[in-house]
């Protein structure tokens, strides 16, 4: 007997289907997790069940909980469901939470809304609730405001939460995709403890196969709406029938060929950075005190050679690539690029040997320039930027470099994919040929096919351009592939660097060691993916 | 939380210092002397000395200040030159109008306010709040006086329920200063009533779509629920901004409003002296004007934090 069971569940906002016949089942104690990319409509199910949808959704079929229908239930009824029966897990626990109440209030409000304990009771159990999640009250008092946790340990609040009241059924939306490596390990077990110690059945709703492997019992792979495969883990795993679940898992695990780097030839130096952040003063004549966010990094980064850098949230890493940029002052050693200095005030002449991609390949364009003007912004940098019909080529050259088509250039940013923007961000990096290019989480925004291509793009360009980089990432896995050298940063320092087969493979550092051993990795699946 | 009191205590006490620093030199810059200035052209050489000996002219302007400041302490303000009474008198006259006005004015605005804010933010889209939004977009753009002249037409002059103008004094009991105060105070809280109702609904909106009111609703709180027990505290924050900066106006913006009632107020006075050119009465009552807003401010700061407990551990 299941425990949640969705049959023939279609969903439409207006004239737009987002779930089309969507079938699958929760039993007690069992991990269901739904995966797939986005748009896929993976969250859409998970908020269907909680029936938390936006306002003009129009849902049919069954969706019932414990022989309950769902959709035929009051707004009362499902009140009183949501968070006694249904207990749901976010991924952002850094805004989940309400900053002006106390985690104690907030983990006590799931009880007392439901009048299933007194006050006094209620506050007992709370506590109780945040030890079982690992929140100690000696540490962790019930007056302790979100503000003052990390965001692995709000999302242990979010958790403790969800499963006050022990639900039957417990959903989690990406619990774990804004966490780091660490972090992400002990929550997960954490859920699969509680899985157990409960019995009850967890919808985990993850795009990271990496995880579904490692802890689902049950798989349900879905794409535009619609479920395209399903099967117990180790069945699915090993036999994929859909083409899409193999194009996703090779996607996942996609592995690029870059060309051997040239004889090591210095291009990028840094020695000794430092980077200190002025605190506020504790008193008012008192000294300020200092952060040290990037303490004593010497690293060097040789022509034609494609240097990783990896590290958690807060590690410093992203300091240290503003100040590469030079973006940041640094308070002591220094950073050369080609024998010449870096810093706030470099030249021009210094700055055009260097660019950058971002991240987020839907806010670093500005949406009113077309895509010929956003590529060539680097040209101000030119002392004689290229004119008339020598400009439209290079355009054109650049374009069709990153798998563009020359038309693209006359079309605005919005007329593009995420992917298609990363692509246009390399172009824009990549068109005055600069001796350096710095990819700053590159790829961790983009779904697993696309990254899959960006990768290729990659290794292609690394082929006919000789591109030198800098990989800062935390996603293990791309880093390994894309990059000959990693560096491993750990509070402000490199603890590890070195070729990056050997680091993965056999770590020197303890830091190197428990990153590897907590990054979830994607089975062996052997001939199973091979099967086209 | 009492370190930050402490601190924006500081920050209050500095900001008055320079306030009246800028106010005393800003007067003793202005060209002209002021006993002249105060005189008018006509005046006598002999007269305008005495005035300067009078006003303290011939002494040097550090001790001007400090005696300026020091009487200002002690509570006292110097003497008007035309009215020829104490200042402190005058001014604590008039407060004893303009502060329960403005009080009064705020009480009623909040009041509007509040409720068809929430209400319009609860019903975002539905006829609900189309009706509140377009109440307030014609509460923004009607002048205050105007709708002064219509309760006064409809109020006093038709009805009778309520005098067209004057004020009766506290002496005949709260209850008919408070009435004689009503018409000022709905006009003067009408047009800041509609400005509040649209911070509080769109501060409202940004705060419905947090993820935490995403939480609150997966507990299983009712959407209502999750408006006032988490919507609410958070969307006061730019609430209160507001509220400070109308109160600093209604206390010393409420010029016209006095002007149409009549009444005896801090607007009235400092337009009277400027006429008259007082700049005795001028100086103190823009003194006492800097500090109730800097007071506010403070009194506004205090409150960011009570609400948000990030503000608290920050300094």
């Amino acid at each position: 007997m299941s425990l949640l069971n969705i049959q023939n569940l279609t969903l439409s906002i207006g004239d737009s289907a987002i779930l089309k016949d969507v079938s699958l089942s929760v039993a007690p104690g069992e991990i269901v997790a739904v995966t797939g990319e986005s748009g896929s409509g993976k969250s859409m199910t998970a908020l269907a069940v909680m029936q938390l949808l936006p306002e003009l959704a129009q849902a049919n079929g069954t969706l019932s909980l414990d022989g309950i229908n769902l959709l035929e239930q009051s707004e009362e009824q499902l009140c009183a469901l949501r968070g006694a029966s249904i207990g749901m897990v976010f991924q952002e626990p850094m805004t989940a939470l309400n900053p002006v109440k106390t985690i104690g209030d907030q983990v006590m409000e799931t009880i007392l809304i439901h009048k299933a304990m007194p006050p006094a009771r209620a506050r007992q159990h709370a506590q109780e609730m945040l030890e079982r999640v690992g929140l100690p009250a000696d540490r962790f008092p019930l007056s302790r405001f979100p503000h003052e946790l990390s965001g692995g340990q709000r999302q242990r609040v979010v958790i403790a939460m969800a499963i006050a009241l022990r639900p039957k059924l417990l959903i989690a939306d990406e619990p774990t995709t804004a966490l780091d490596v660490t972090t992400q390990a002990q929550i997960l077990a954490l859920l699969k403890d509680l899985v157990q110690d409960f019995g009850m059945g967890l919808l985990m709703i993850t795009h990271d196969l990496a995880v579904v492997a490692d802890l689902a019992d049950r798989i349900v792979v879905m794409r535009h709406g619609e479920v395209v495969e399903s099967g117990t883990t180790q069945g699915l795993l090993a036999n994929m029938q859909h083409p899409y679940t193999r194009m996703l898992f090779a996607a996942s695990n996609h592995q690029v060929a870059l060309p051997p780097a040239p004889a090591p030839k210095p291009l990028l130096q840094v020695k000794g950075a430092v980077r200190d952040y002025r605190l506020p003063r504790q008193s008012l004549f008192g000294a300020p005190g200092h952060y040290r966010a990037v303490q004593d990094v010497s690293f060097t980064l040789n022509r034609g050679e494609r240097l990783g850098l990896v590290g958690e949230s807060g590690c410093g890493k992203s300091t240290l690539t503003r100040a590469i940029l030079g973006l940041e002052p640094l308070q002591g050693g220094e950073i050369l690029l080609d024998g010449g200095p870096i810093g706030i005030n470099q030249s021009a002449e210094q700055r055009r040997k260097m660019q950058v991609v971002f991240q987020d390949p839907f806010g670093s364009f500005n949406p009113r320039h077309r895509v010929d003007r956003l590529i060539t912004e680097p040209f101000h940098l030119l002392d004689k930027p290229p004119t008339g019909s020598a400009r439209r080529d290079l355009i054109a050259e650049t374009l069709t470099a990153v798998g563009l088509s020359p038309d693209d250039a006359a079309k605005f940013i919005h007329q593009f994919s995420g992917g298609q923007r990363q692509r246009i961000a390399i172009a824009r990096a990549l068109i005055t040929r600069p001796e350096l290019i710095l990819f700053d989480e590159a790829v961790s925004a983009l779904d697993v096919s696309v990254r899959a291509q960006i990768l290729d793009l990659l290794a292609e360009l690394c082929k006919s351009y000789a591109l030198t980089y800098l990989f800062i990432s935390h996603d293990l896995n791309v880093v390994r592939t894309i990059t000959d050298r990693v560096l491993v940063m750990k509070a402000g320092e490199i603890v590890e660097q070195g070729a990056t087969e050997a680091v993965f493979t056999s770590p020197k550092h303890a830091y190197t060691q428990s990153l590897l051993a907590a990054a979830p990795v994607l089975p062996d699946l052997g001939k199973g993916a091979d099967v086209a | 939380m009492l370190r930050y009191s402490i601190k924006r205590l500081f920050s209050l006490i500095l900001s008055l210092a320079v306030a009246s620093l800028v106010i005393f030199f800003v007067i003793e810059i202005a060209p002209g002397d002021p006993a002249s200035f105060m005189l008018g052209i006509n005046a006598q050489p002999d007269t305008v000395a005495a005035l300067r000996t009078e006003l303290g002219l011939d002494q040097s302007k550090f001790s001007r200040y400090a005696a300026w400041v020091g009487g200002m302490l002690s509570g006292d303000f110097g003497t008007s030159y035309t009215y020829r009474t104490p200042v402190a008198e005058m001014i604590a006259d008039r407060l004893w109008v303009s502060l329960p006005l403005a009080l009064y004015a705020l009480a009623l605005s909040t009041l509007i306010a509040f409720p068809a804010g929430i209400y319009a933010a609860a019903r975002r889209g539905k006829a609900g709040d189309m009706a509140v939004m377009g109440a307030t977009q014609l509460g923004v753009a009607v002048p205050n006086f105007w709708f002064a002249m219509m309760l006064v037409l409809i109020f006093a002059i038709n009805l009778r329920w309520f005098n067209a103008g004057g004020f009766v004094g506290w002496d005949e009991g709260l209850l008919a200063g408070l009435h004689s105060l009503t018409l000022p105070a709905i006009s003067l809280a009408l047009p800041q009533a509609a400005i509040l109702a649209r911070v509080m609904r769109s501060a409202l909106l940004d705060i419905l779509g947090e993820d935490f009111m995403r939480t609150a609703r997966a507990k299983g709180l009712s959407r209502r629920q999750a408006l006032w027990r988490h919507g609410l505290r958070n969307a006061l924050i730019p609430v209160l901004t507001i509220i400070g900066l109308q109160f600093s106006f209604l206390l010393a913006g409420a010029i016209i409003i006095e002007q149409v009632f009549y009444l005896p107020g801090l607007g009235r006075l400092v337009f009277q002296a400027i006429s008259a050119r007082d700049l005795i009465v001028v100086e103190s009552v823009v003194m006492l004007l800097v500090f109730a807003v800097i007071t506010v401010n403070f009194l506004v700061d205090l409150a960011y934090a009570a609400v948000d407990p990030r503000l608290r551990s920050r300094t």
